[in-house]
């Protein structure tokens, strides 16, 4: 019964693709499909990770093929919490978006097409999330990738061309690097089936290995905006259209990540190259956020300040320790959440002030005292203000940094705390500057009610932003529990290959 | 591809490498043109690489040779993917450049953002005025702090 569950997540979204593309003449028939299909991922989602907490991971081999031969989807615990809160901040992001389209001020984006690639782009996320075998996590970046050149470029204006070919030359060539090892990797073992990867990964000589893993790895860093290939985010993210940015942040980086650490739990334990991972953390919190104080520009300050936060991810997993990967996996869902508000946030601001330049604003929290308040709470999360779940997760990675002892984890750790308080300064000097002084605005037009559906959205992911912090104790116990499953790596291959194949 | 399980020949395995390589020196130039040209190029080479992973021989098709003697399937169909996938990336690319063309007059990629503002700078001989909270306050009496006593001894010093 439950098997049957884990390839919706990944049907809905497409079917709902095909249904909004005929629908292109009745947009308020067109949103609704659209709603439907991701409040019923969301609810997929939701029931596959009680299933997968109860009783392990859900398996379903497409086609009725058994495992090492067909392609199976996996719904272990790391995945159906990733689907979880993707689906969650993707719904949310879909309804700002529709209330930005009926709201006077909104810009006129061609619905027709945001719709089915929207939802594309979520089927593609999802994908790669289940994707049990390498083949299938390339379609599914492959999927979502696309999806995001359309977005990305959407109204075609200079500015989006001249950022957007950017951004799509270095996703082709990290998915030309993912691709390469892919074939390299079958070249070696004879199989894409991560369950039976496992087991024939460990066979191969130690060079040939650590190539693989190499390879592997730099393909979803440039994915993920590790520190020496980041350098293309900040520039690409802040042209794009506010609700896209948001989504982008939120997930895209993310998916990167999760492939990091599936490639080195699953594929490559051991922690041959975690040196290596921990100075690159390192260096990707400190340069990200020393770009993020020095940026004069709202989204462009939060592209940097997601940059930064991606090191305390590579940080966790680097670790390899159980409590390193659940402060990683924590961290991945505080921050998923988080990011995306802040960007949503930003698209407020620039509906209700006219630019997102802190140059031009000042007085908000007089003028718009809701908007402060969607603002400073996000703000001070990222910061890690203790509270919130930021400070939840910045204090599991730090302490499992501690734990690991050596000076290399040491300096990182004070990395991690440096990077907290340079986080602090760049939210606070948001804050003085843009909603602190004396009123100004951007616009010299009379003040428009920003549309409630954009409020309300920003609101609930706010909400859940909270809620991660009120319910971090039961959260904490399945990113343990997960990722517990995930160093031992058993209950994972058993559950693809229920008889051994060697 | 070589007959037997002798792997591949070495002229296939140069092909890839000079396919790589060429595709890797066009994505360096500034042209979106030849920038397409390069991911095209590179596809192709990775393409071939895969291909080069699977074991050669007849056609995999049940009951036309020993299933000893028969070629390895499954790059084949992962070719096939990832060429349809290139191809879509490419046809993507292809109007980008052309939109870019449309746009700008030409399909040269831009210096991004930052470096532009630094260069502007540069040439005025200025020092980066990012951090603002200095110049705040735009005469909000309830905001405006007094300047440092400091500063404004050493201006009433200089002005004379």
């Amino acid at each position: 019964m439950s098997a049957a569950l884990v390839p919706l997540p990944v049907v809905v979204p497409l079917l709902g693709a095909a249904l909004t593309l005929i629908l292109t003449n009745r947009p308020r028939l067109q949103r609704l499909v659209s709603v439907i299909g991701l409040t019923t991922t969301l609810a997929v989602a939701v029931a596959l990770l009680v299933e997968a907490y109860r009783h392990g991971p859900v398996v379903v081999r497409v086609g009725g093929w058994p495992a090492p031969v067909g392609i199976v989807l996996v719904a272990d615990q790391l995945a159906a919490l990733m689907l979880v809160v993707s689906s969650a901040v993707t719904l949310c992001v879909l309804l700002y978006s529709i209330g930005q389209g009926r709201g006077e001020t909104g810009e006129t984006a061609p619905v027709s097409i945001y719709h089915p690639t929207y939802l594309v782009l979520t089927a593609g996320v999802t994908n790669a999330f289940l994707a049990g075998d390498l083949f299938n996590l390339f379609v599914g970046f492959e999927i979502l990738l696309a999806a995001s050149f359309v977005l990305i470029t959407l109204g075609g204006t200079e500015t989006r061309i001249r950022t957007g070919s950017t951004y799509v030359v270095v996703s082709i060539l990290s998915s030309m690097i993912f691709l390469a090892a892919v074939g390299l990797v079958y070249a070696a073992t004879g199989t894409l089936n991560m369950a039976q990867l496992a087991g024939r990964l460990d066979a191969l000589s130690p060079g040939v290995r650590l190539a693989l893993q190499l390879t592997l790895l730099l393909a979803f860093a440039i994915k993920a905006a590790v520190f020496p290939v980041s350098a293309w985010l900040p520039d690409s993210y802040p042209t794009a259209p506010a609700p896209v940015t948001a989504v982008f942040a939120g997930l895209l980086t993310k998916v990167g990540v999760y492939a990091i650490i599936r490639t080195e739990t699953l594929l490559f334990p051991g922690g041959q190259v975690s040196g290596l991972l921990m100075v690159v953390a390192g260096l990707t919190m400190v340069v990200g956020i020393l770009g993020a104080a020095a940026q004069s520009d709202l989204k462009r300050l939060f592209s940097f300040t997601l940059v930064s936060h991606i090191g305390y991810m590579i940080f966790g997993v680097a670790l390899s320790s159980v409590a390193g990967l659940a402060g990683a996996i924590f961290y991945v869902v505080h921050h998923i959440t988080i990011q995306t508000t802040l960007f949503l946030v930003a698209g407020l601001v620039e509906e209700r002030a006219g630019s997102t330049d802190l140059r031009r604003l000042g007085g908000l929290a007089r003028i718009a005292p809701l908007l402060a308040v969607l603002f400073f709470v996000p703000a001070m999360n990222l910061a890690g203000i203790p509270p919130f779940s930021g400070f939840l997760g910045k204090l599991g990675l730090l302490q499992a940094g501690v734990a690991a002892g050596g000076t290399l984890p040491a300096v990182v750790v004070g990395a991690g705390a440096l990077t907290s308080l340079l986080t602090l300064y760049a939210a606070s000097r948001v804050w003085n500057i843009a909603f602190w002084r004396a009123p100004r605005l951007a616009t010299a037009r009379p003040a428009v009610r920003l549309p409630g559906l954009m409020v309300g959205a920003t609101a609930a992911l706010v909400v859940l932003g909270l809620a991660l912090t009120l319910a971090a104790g039961p959260l904490f116990r399945v990113t343990v529990d997960a990722a517990t499953d995930l160093r031992q790596r058993t209950p994972y291959v058993r559950a693809v290959l229920p008889v051994d194949v060697p | 591809m070589t007959r037997g399980a002798a792997g591949p020949t070495l002229v296939l395995v140069i092909a890839v490498g000079v396919l790589v390589a060429t595709g890797v020196t066009l994505l360096l130039e500034r042209s979106l043109t030849r920038i397409l040209l390069g991911v095209i190029l590179l596809g192709n080479g990775v393409n071939l690489l895969i291909l080069l992973g699977g074991r050669s021989g007849a056609a995999p098709l049940v009951g036309s040779a020993p299933s000893a003697a028969m070629s390895d399937a499954l790059p084949q169909a992962m070719v096939l993917t990832a060429v349809v996938i290139t191809f879509g990336l490419t046809a993507f690319l292809l109007a980008v450049a052309y939109r870019s063309w449309y746009l700008t007059g030409d399909d040269e990629v831009q210096d991004d953002l930052e470096d532009r503002q630094i260069v502007r700078l540069a040439e005025r001989n200025e020092v980066s005025t990012a951090d603002l909270g200095g110049e705040g306050p735009d005469n909000d009496p309830e905001q405006v702090d007094p300047e440092p006593a400091l500063r404004r001894l050493r201006r009433r010093g200089e002005e004379p």
